[in-house]
């Protein structure tokens, strides 16, 4: 039971607003320290840890490029683009580009997207551009909003195009547990019987982005020259 | 053969950059706090596999402190207006794309094409880890389209990386970290301890209830954990296999499936997924560090839902 004040302390931690990489540290070192393994073996198996994880972290490498381009107005030519798109509105971009994601991770290309490379310097200036569009200068309320809604749109299309693939890491991880506890299962029909979740995530997200047409329209006012449209 | 290594060192090198420019920023007050977290960081990708494990633990927890004790500053001034910016936008027009969809085309080059690359039969580039080697290497090459483009001063790249680096701040590390504490999750044995208190206190005598258990389980462990694949095993060897397929008879590859996709509801819902949820929030300059959560919880609830209907339609009638 005491290895749980791991768990009791991140929860307590994030729940206080405390800053999460100090919550997690503490966190890790009183799991080992609880399970009674020496603070030299603690310590020793974090650092492993920490090293061996480095992959998550290599999208950091688009940084240079992604600031260099936005220093010469990628952002700004991204909203000059969507503003020429008439039909274009926020909800409607982002439920093409989930559309997009979730395809393409299914085809097992789930580096087209992502936060660094994808969010910033694209999506999310297109999504406020779809929106100044018809509603002028964004307060920053809603501009952290549509922001939000592009990261969560790119997850969600992400986690529930991805396991359609067959090779992704998700199903060989299913393969090989099963397969300890002595059951054959094929990677095909596994990522067949993701397909309705897939589709049951392309409908609930979808919906909801089209919601949030509705609660910008509803909370913000149009433009004079779009009020004449629709 | 170029092995995933080059790249760390690549992100090294890039992170021991951002530590020189903070260095010599004199406008920040925190300059040498924030060189010497990214410079600590840089020596985990470059000198961290060949130190010993304690050292690496101690870099780690000397990088916290630096946070934790003396602060970060956030991220410096734009270094162009807005003027300039919608200038050189006009300026350069649509061809400001081309780099930035480098990336994505070069990385999906090289995950097909590597395998091509071959010396007296042997690979060039290592097969496993053809992914992230072609990211880092589609990168470089978006790098250097963008500075033909764009032909900024030489030091331009890297005093934007610091730019977003330091925007980032401290949630770039949390992923590895996150890593770190599911690791001694693992080590202190938290998966059987958790997957026991659910057998003893949770009534599993219906089909129904052992379906619902594992979902909403496989969801709220993924939440703890921050990573589905963690909790996979554990709920799975607890209450999928001895009770969805062995007592009630259900179907190993409809529960296996859509069980993990239900561990990916959780993924959406928890700030321990921090490269998901939290780091994107500091990305995007979110004043709220759990924006994008919020936003993803409707759909994470609805999803989870979903997956236990189809779970239970499909999972005893096959």
């Amino acid at each position: 039971m005491l290895p749980l004040i791991g768990i009791l302390l991140v929860v307590i931690g994030f729940a206080f607003r405390i800053n999460p990489l100090l919550v997690v540290t503490v966190a890790a070192i009183a799991t080992g320290l609880a399970a009674h393994h020496a603070f030299v073996d603690v310590v020793s198996a974090f650092g492993k840890a920490f090293i061996d994880s480095r992959s998550v972290t290599v999208v950091w490498l688009a940084l240079p490029v992604i600031g260099l381009l936005e220093r010469a107005g990628l952002k700004e030519r991204a909203r000059t683009v969507i503003s020429r798109m008439r039909a274009a509105t926020t909800g409607r971009l982002l439920l093409a580009y989930l559309a997009v994601r979730q395809i393409t991770s299914a085809l097992g290309l789930t580096s087209l997207g992502g936060h660094p490379q994808m969010v910033r310097p694209l999506l999310a200036p297109m999504a406020e551009g779809a929106a100044e569009n018809r509603y002028g200068e964004l307060d920053e309320k809603t501009r952290n909003l549509i922001r939000a809604h592009a990261a969560a749109t790119d997850n969600v299309g992400l986690f529930f195009g991805e396991d359609i693939f067959i090779a992704i890491g998700s199903l060989l991880l299913i393969r090989s547990f099963l397969e300890q506890s002595g059951i054959r299962v094929e990677p095909t029909s596994l990522a067949a019987w993701s397909i309705p979740t897939a589709a049951a995530a392309f409908v609930v997200h979808g919906i909801r982005l089209l919601l949030l047409d509705r609660r910008l329209d509803r909370t913000l006012d149009r433009m004079p020259a779009c009020t004449l449209e629709t | 053969m170029i092995g995933v290594e080059f790249v760390y060192i690549l992100m090294g090198l890039m992170m021991a950059g951002i530590a020189v420019v903070n260095l010599r920023d004199r406008s920040s007050p925190k300059r040498f706090n924030n060189a010497a977290f990214w410079g600590l960081y840089a020596v985990t990708f470059i000198a961290g596999p060949h130190l010993p494990n304690f050292v690496d633990g101690l870099i780690v927890i000397a990088m916290v402190a630096i946070m934790a004790i003396g602060k970060l500053r956030g991220a410096p001034p734009e270094s162009a207006t807005r003027e300039e910016r919608e200038a050189s936008a006009r300026r350069f027009g649509n061809w400001l794309f081309v780099p930035a969809l480098t990336i994505p085309g070069v990385a999906l080059l090289g995950t097909f094409g590597f395998k091509y690359l071959t010396i007296h039969g042997a690979p060039l580039i290592d097969p496993k880890q053809s992914t992230l080697i072609a990211l880092g290497v589609a990168t470089v090459v978006a790098l250097v389209v963008g500075m033909i483009l764009i032909r900024p001063p030489i030091r331009a790249p890297i005093i934007e990386a610091r730019r977003l680096m330091d925007a980032v701040s401290w949630a770039a590390v949390l992923p590895q970290m996150l890593a770190a504490l599911g690791t001694m999750f693992v080590l202190s044995g938290i998966g059987p301890i958790v997957a026991g208190l659910v057998d003893r206190w949770i009534p599993l005598n219906t089909p129904f209830s052992a379906v619902f258990a594992y979902a909403v389980g496989m969801a709220l462990f993924t939440a703890i954990m921050g990573n589905a694949f963690a909790a996979f095993p554990v709920m799975t060897a607890g209450i999928g296999l001895p009770l969805i397929v062995h007592r009630f008879g259900g179907d190993v590859v409809i529960m296996a499936a859509v069980g993990m996709l239900s561990g990916y509801t959780g993924t959406l819902i928890t700030p321990m997924a921090a490269n998901f949820n939290i780091v994107p929030a500091a990305l995007l300059e979110l004043p709220d560090q759990n924006g994008v959560i919020k936003v993803q919880v409707p759909t994470a609830f609805f999803l989870l839902a979903a997956n236990i209907t189809i779970m239970y339609l499909f999972v005893y009638h096959r």
